[in-house]
């Protein structure tokens, strides 16, 4: 079982093979302009392509070998896209893909004109590429995210009808009953990886001896079997499956027969080596398969509506692969890995002969159908050769499977009873021999009847010729088994681990007791046929029973449960909601503090020079005035001022400039922005009832004591771990090449976290342009224009003062931004401050001078600014790729130009450049905005005031 | 020192809940503002309180404080910059837009 590297061959990839019915995907959007036909060749030829690159890997997966692709991706969590074609995944790989031709032909005419054929086609792709990937995936997680995709394909799949109430609801149940499930199987999965220590399977699979003895082992079991039993519709999860029948029938035929449901039996075959062999996946596995296998058989027996009818029958044949694998021994594997095959080929071929009769008749309700077999000769002769096989008539490939299963049963004893498993064994096989007969009895047979909705007659050959491939398939390997052998034994041997014991695959095995069964079970099946009236009328009630009410209201409840408490939480009521988030908030942070302490406290308070205490005792005052005098706008704004203030005084004192610089400049155009807003609001908030004011500020004081609390605690305990700082500090230099070593973070170790920031930022105030843009178009322009000032206007808008003083401070206030741009690498300053400096400078010349003059005289937009700024950071950080470097890493040198002292170059400094830019666009922009809001709803009087 | 630090992030904290639980936009703004002090101080504290130490590396230095709090919050600041212009435009169009500078929706509104 070698694997190994197959890149120097001309073989096709295995991740190229995977991920070609996804580009297979992308062609029927576009093809599906020039037709049908054409969007279905297209999804064809991605289908055949990948069909091809799996046959030609086959002669070598035949002879035991294992071919192997790996690509990493996040090594660190485990995950890499590794890709594995043994036998088993081979046997998978061309059922998904050889059936997926047949269903893309089939469906290409099922559909019809008025259908949207490119998004069905489309659908089916996705599908298929997740399910490939499924059997290909040599890696649990990755498995487990094509897992999901095959779930949430199938619900696109099933609801494709989407007109359809029933197409919905049973595509809504698939998904949440097979996502629920895939969710219970993550779990599963982490806990065995965590136990062999890989997420590779081929890891996994060595370590198998160890799961099972893993105390962790029984919860692994049982939530990996949670999302194999539900993915394969086990009982008790079965019950979506017949509900997933609302699916178009080329659906049906692929998914819910043919692949979809079997991943969850190729999981159980996959990880058989790792999970079987244990008391507790004996009984667990081999009952529910069993009872799945009698349950579903008997409610088939009932149902006259063909598709459900072969939808529980599916669940019955699924319940039979599971039981077979629960068996726990290798010659049972064998016989499972043979049933999938001929499962798939009997059971696809006869949904799609149900889909041709439900086409030319107008019907599938078998009550109302009868006496086909002249009308429709082509479907007969294909249907009737498909049913007899799946009720395991000698000479068809159901016969060999049914036969090898019967013969594992009557070798396994069950609770210490050898007779319990080949009876009830016997008994599904009846059942299942009765409802085929029934199929083809009350479909085909009996007298022509004359009030078919529709004149039956047989389709043209697009619409026949897949299901007489599969039945080919049925007739050949049931004639012939030994042409079967070589996948099925590579495909169990795969499954099994290795060794397998000598089972060759015939139709004579001399006179068995499996043999005998048969017989019990094809006679009782004709039996029952007969007694086809009494039968219906004493069983009717009892198969209607199954899980699918305790789902509905299990679903009921969790909606209105959900729409309770969502309509609690949001009535309409903002505060509401924030209140119960900093509720949720502070009781998890008292929970964490009451739970699991807070360390130990050994950090030295530093000592308090009275000056601070000033600065701290204006902080707080200011604080709490705030609340109290909010409602008074403008005064609030003063004691943000101050809060900001000393907020950056408080920077500066405990050794932080950088902070300080930006904290400061912020503060001024911030509460420019605020004013200019306040021009248009109200000067006053309204007075809220004391009650609430009360109740807020109980939950204010909760957090306020809460979150000092923790950065008390925090600030009083050492280091937890060793920090990452003494890096920065000793690199800074060496590495970044500036002495300032917050702006060598900034602009070097994590500039792509600036390079991110400024973007937002740049989004931030393009939004804000947006935003007003809105406010100046009808109709808000109307309201805009009908504002009239609700204070007292300046006599003189623009003091001569005032406008020649900004004047003169402009090019030194330039001086002073350009400066603190250059020195920002080694000295406190650099691009944000540069770029908040001079964005304060610009500022003032439209408080003193006037939006109108300012914006005659403004050169560059600030929309191009901001853009300009991160492309030049970005051209910067690409920079470091000539230089062979990854992105963003610095690069500087000492250059000396004569008449100037040495001086440093960094192309650092080209990225604080397109920050600085970006900084000052944003601002502007942001600021500008808001004055043109002003400007705008001044009245034209005014106006020329302003413009003289 | 740390006392007074924690205390300051502490009130700053409660002012700014106090005011984002209010019922016009203007206050919640101003609450927002308030949060963005109390939350910037938080992580720079999380650096621990050193002074005199400026990461600015030189000769003469005996040590330095933890840069990577400092640089954080110094994109912190300007980002709340951005977001408090943002929610500002916001609260002026929706009075602009209705008259009213109520914040709730709905059943909520008083």
């Amino acid at each position: 079982m070698g694997a190994r590297n197959d890149r120097k061959s001309l073989r096709m990839n295995l991740a190229l093979i995977v991920i070609l019915p996804f580009l297979g995907a992308l062609l029927p959007g576009v093809l599906i302009r020039s037709g049908r036909s054409a969007a279905a060749l297209g999804a064809g030829l991605a289908t055949a392509l990948a069909f091809a690159g799996v046959l030609a890997h086959l002669p070598q997966v035949l002879a035991g070998e294992a071919v192997a692709t790996r690509i990493d991706w996040l090594p660190a969590l485990g995950l890499s896209a590794s890709f594995r074609l043994d036998g088993l995944a081979a046997l998978f790989a061309l059922l998904i893909l050889g059936i997926g031709l047949l269903i893309l032909l089939y469906a290409r005419f099922y559909l019809a004109r008025s259908d949207p054929a490119g998004r069905f086609f489309t659908y089916l792709m996705l599908f298929q590429g997740a399910m490939l990937g499924i059997v290909l995936s040599d890696n649990i997680l990755l498995l487990l995210i094509f897992w999901e995709l095959t779930s949430l394909s199938s619900f696109l799949l099933i609801g494709y009808w989407s007109h359809k109430p029933e197409a919905r609801a049973g595509a809504l149940m698939a998904l949440v009953v097979t996502a629920t499930g895939g969710l219970a199987m993550i779990a599963g999965m982490l806990i065995l990886g965590g136990i062999a220590g890989s997420y590779e399977i081929s890891a996994i699979v060595e370590a198998g001896a160890a799961i099972r003895g893993s105390s962790q082992y029984p919860l692994a079991l049982a939530l990996i079997l949670l999302g194999a039993f539900t993915k394969s519709a086990q009982f008790p999860f079965h019950f979506w499956l017949p509900r997933a029948m609302a699916a178009p029938t080329p659906v049906s035929a692929y998914l819910h027969s043919a692949t979809m449901v079997k991943a969850g039996v190729f999981l159980l075959a996959r990880l058989w080596p790792v999970l079987s062999g244990t008391p507790e996946w004996f009984y667990a596995v081999t009952t529910v398969g069993l009872v799945t296998m009698l349950w579903g058989a008997t409610v088939a027996l009932f149902r006259t509506d063909l598709k459900a009818l072969l939808a529980y029958s599916t669940v019955s044949h699924l319940g039979l692969i599971v039981m077979l694998l629960g068996f726990g021994t290798k010659a049972a594997a064998l016989a499972a890995v043979f049933h999938i095959i001929n499962h798939a080929s009997f059971k696809a071929a006869l949904f799609m002969g149900a889909g041709i009769i439900d086409h030319e008749t107008g019907t599938r309700d078998i009550d109302l159908l009868g006496g086909l077999r002249r009308l429709m000769p082509i479907t007969f002769g294909l249907a009737t050769l498909a049913a007899l096989s799946m009720a395991g008539v000698p000479l068809l490939n159901g016969f060999l499977s049914k036969e090898m299963m019967l013969e594992a049963a009557a070798h396994t004893p069950y609770l210490g009873n050898v007779w319990l498993l080949p009876g009830l064994a016997t008994l599904g096989a009846l059942i299942s021999a009765g409802y085929s007969f029934r199929l083809i009895s009350l479909t085909f047979l009996g007298p022509e009847r004359n009030d078919y909705p529709k004149p039956p007659h047989d389709p043209g050959p697009g619409l026949w010729l897949s299901p007489a491939v599969l039945v080919a398939v049925v007739v050949t390997v049931g004639l012939w088994p030994a042409l079967a052998q070589p996948l099925v034994s590579a495909a169990a041997a795969a499954a099994v681990g290795g060794d397998l014991p000598e089972v060759a695959l015939k139709i004579w095995h001399g006179v068995t007791p499996a043999l005998a069964m048969s017989g019990i079970a094809l006679a009782g099946g004709a039996l029952l046929l007969t007694q086809q009236r009494r039968l219906q009328r004493a069983g009717g009630a009892l198969a209607r029973l199954d899980a699918g009410a305790i789902y509905t209201a299990l679903i009921t409840t969790a909606e209105s449960g959900a729409r309770r408490l969502s309509e609690a939480l949001h009535d309409g009521a903002m505060a509401r909601a924030l209140a119960a988030l900093v509720l949720v908030a502070v009781a998890a942070g008292g929970w964490a503090f009451a739970s699991a302490g807070i360390g130990l406290q050994t950090r030295p308070m530093l000592a308090v020079n009275p000056v601070v205490g000033v600065g701290w005792l204006a902080l707080i005052v200011a604080s709490l005035c705030l609340p109290l005098f909010h409602r008074d706008r403008l005064l609030a704004l003063v004691l943000i001022g101050i809060i900001g203030l000393m907020v950056s005084v408080g920077f500066v004192y405990l050794s932080a400039p950088d902070l300080a610089l930006t904290q400061i400049t912020v503060e001024v155009v911030t509460v420019v922005l605020m004013l200019l807003a306040l021009n248009f609001l109200p000067k006053l908030s309204v007075a809220e009832p004391a009650p609430r004011r009360a109740r807020d500020a109980v939950i204010a004081a909760g957090a306020g004591l809460g979150i000092g609390a923790l950065i008390y605690a925090l600030m009083r305990r050492d280091f937890a771990a060793p920090t990452i700082s003494g890096y920065h500090l000793e690199n800074a230099y060496t590495g970044g090449g500036g002495t300032n070593v917050v702006n060598v973070i900034l602009v070097d170790f994590r500039g792509y976290d600036t390079f991110g920031e400024i973007i937002v930022l740049g989004i931030a105030a393009l939004v804000i342009y947006a935003l007003a843009d809105v406010l100046l178009r009808r109709p808000n322009l109307r309201r805009l224009m009908a504002w009239s000032p609700d204070q007292p206007r300046a006599g003189d808008a623009h003091p001569v003062m005032l406008v020649v003083a900004t004047r003169l401070v402009l090019p030194v206030a330039l001086m002073v931004g350009v400066y603190i741009f250059l020195r920002g690498h080694n000295a406190p300053g650099g691009g944000f401050v540069a770029g908040l400096v001079v964005s304060i400078a610009l500022v003032m010349q439209y408080m003193a001078s006037g939006l109108a003059w300012a914006e005659a005289r403004q050169r560059f937009e600030y929309h191009s600014l901001i853009g300009a700024g991160v492309l030049i950071a970005g051209l910067t950080g690409l920079g470091a790729w000539f230089a062979g470097r990854p992105f963003l890493t610095s690069v500087f040198g000492y250059v000396h130009l004569p008449p100037l002292e040495k001086f440093e170059l960094a192309s650092a400094m080209g990225f604080d450049l397109g920050v600085f830019l970006t900084v000052v666009g944003a601002v502007m922009l942001a600021l500008a905005s808001l004055s043109r809001l002003s400007w705008r709803a001044m009245t034209d009087e005014r106006r020329r005031g302003e413009g003289s | 020192m740390e006392a007074l630090v924690a205390s300051a992030v502490a009130v700053m904290t409660a002012v700014g809940v106090y005011l984002i639980l209010r019922r016009q936009t203007f206050p919640v703004v101003l609450g927002t503002a308030m949060l963005s002090y109390a939350v910037n101080v938080f992580l720079f504290a999380t650096g621990r309180l050193v002074v005199n130490m400026p990461p600015v590396l030189s000769d003469t230095a005996t040590g330095y404080t933890d840069p990577l709090p400092q640089a954080l919050v110094l994109t912190a600041i300007v980002i709340s910059f951005g977001m408090t212009a943002v929610v500002v435009l916001m609260a002026l169009g929706s009075f602009i837009a209705s008259g009213d500078d109520g914040i709730d929706l709905g059943e909520g509104r008083e």
